[in-house]
């Protein structure tokens, strides 16, 4: 079985060809395009109008790739949320169009949802387990009970992790992707050398709230400045202060839901010190943990066609008029 | 022009600022914000969405990433930009304008644009680790 993923929710273009729910045949995301080569050194600023004319390249580059024509496709799976309104419409128009032209099914698929599933494109896990989804724009706990049987226990109520660390770097002017720059600088340094707050640790539930830290961060800046010697120690630092709060209150809903295996998916999962913390304690409290390989933790067509192609096992698939939605509500 | 100013002390006091400024809201106002790094802009909307009456208001968050946030309310809905990562041309592309027939527009980074006469500018500034001084100006 032919599976098309679509995903267009953010900055990224990416479609892939998933052929079951392990062989991936091919995955193009066009952050790894040579864009100049690809529009002949005309690179569109504006997103959703980027991913309209990188779309139709990348489908036929993708099928190329993967050795499959467009008739052999029996299911198309697109993200129609959470994101950029008009960049979900960019992707789940065209693949309304490709579902209605080749008369093969459409399944709309959630983006946090598909970031916690792709564990499944390189492991299979057992049912319940808890995911978090922590990106740039994202920083959610989910309760997974099956296939397609989800629960939100919680959310960033202001920043998402990715998006602290990038708004430091770009504070301290060392660079952009902020939380690799900020791992490789922090490798070096002592991780108890400030002590950062750790916002909402102690609340009963499952929330997070790092602009806090961000705002402790810049306040600890301003007064103390820093230095070559001292960067990396305030770095780590800070790093851990994310570290703690993310694994802390992951491990907290695994334990409190009685649920022994836990997932951890989004492009800051790619983060070392983060894994290494997941694994330290939940190796003491007993639990299974699972990353995704760095290339599956980053925005990627692949998870949104293994989404779609669980959901359409289960007989459930989209209507053509199927629409998009910026966000999605947490109460 | 009218001008207000309020001294916030912590978070909860500008989102109580956000939200009688969010009650005081008309279909079609757009508020600019200024506000250097963690000066609690996001803080500041996410006080105005409880104005207008968005039930999960404690969910607003920062748009740095998606760009923009769309959130129904009782009587208005609130669309919620950042132009954080956006560079010029871009910003016709978000078509605020269109939002405002609808509810308002609360823009973060509003230094990146320039705006048209009747928005209101709301400049948070910093004046303590936890105090912040918010100037809000009907232009």
């Amino acid at each position: 079985m032919i599976t098309l993923g679509i995903d267009t929710s953010c900055d990224d273009t990416s479609v892939s060809v998933l052929e079951d729910d392990k062989k991936i045949r091919s995955n193009i995301v066009s952050s790894q395009v040579d864009l100049h080569r690809f529009f002949g050194g005309i690179v569109p600023e504006i997103a959703s109008r980027k991913h309209v004319e990188l779309i139709d390249g990348i489908y036929d580059n993708v099928l190329k790739e993967a050795g499959v024509l467009s008739q052999d496709i029996d299911l198309v799976s697109v993200t129609n949320g959470p994101g950029l309104i008009g960049s979900i419409l960019a992707g789940l128009c065209f693949a309304k169009g490709l579902s209605f032209a080749l008369e093969k099914p459409l399944i709309a698929v959630n983006h946090i949802e598909a970031h916690a599933m792709s564990i499944f494109l390189e492991n299979e896990v057992d049912f319940p387990f808890i995911a978090l989804v922590v990106s740039g724009g994202h920083t959610i706990i989910l309760l997974f009970e099956d296939y397609c049987h989800f629960k939100v226990l919680g959310s960033t109520r202001d920043d998402a992790a990715g998006e602290a660390f990038d708004k430091i770097a770009k504070y301290l002017k060392i660079g952009y992707p902020g939380g690799q720059i900020i791992e490789d600088i922090a490798r070096k340094g002592v991780k108890d050398y400030v002590m950062f707050p750790r916002p909402m640790k102690e609340e009963a539930n499952y929330d997070f709230s790092f602009s806090g830290l961000k705002t402790s961060f810049v306040n600890y800046i301003k007064k103390n400045g820093f230095s070559d010697v001292n960067l990396a120690h305030i770095l780590s630092s800070f790093q851990e202060a994310i570290c703690d709060l993310l694994s802390y209150k992951t491990i907290k809903a695994a334990k409190d839901y009685g649920v022994e295996r836990v997932v951890v998916g989004g492009g800051v999962s790619a983060n070392n010190r983060l894994r290494e913390i997941f694994s330290e304690r939940c190796t003491q409290e007993h639990l299974d943990v699972l990353f995704s390989s760095p290339h599956f933790c980053t925005d990627n067509a692949a998870m949104i066609a293994i989404t779609g192609y669980y959901y359409f096992q289960r007989g459930i698939t989209s209507s053509l008029d199927v629409k998009g939605y910026s966000r999605m509500a947490m109460a | 022009m009218e001008r207000k100013e309020f001294i916030s002390k912590s978070p909860s006091e500008t989102w109580d600022i956000g939200e009688y400024t969010g009650k005081n809201a008309k279909q079609g106002d757009l508020y600019a914000l200024y506000g250097e790094l963690g000066a609690g802009k996001t803080q500041f909307a996410k006080g105005i969405a409880r104005g207008i009456g968005v039930k999960d208001w404690q969910y607003v968050v920062s748009p740095s990433y998606t760009l923009m946030n769309n959130y129904e309310g009782s009587a208005l809905d609130m669309c919620h930009v950042d132009l954080y990562r956006i560079e010029g041309g871009e910003i016709e592309a978000l078509q605020i304008e269109e939002f405002l027939q609808s509810g308002i527009v609360v823009v973060e980074w509003a230094e990146r644009a320039t705006w048209w006469n009747g928005v209101i500018r709301v400049e948070i500034e910093v004046i303590g680790e936890e105090e912040r001084r918010i100037l809000i100006a009907n232009l």
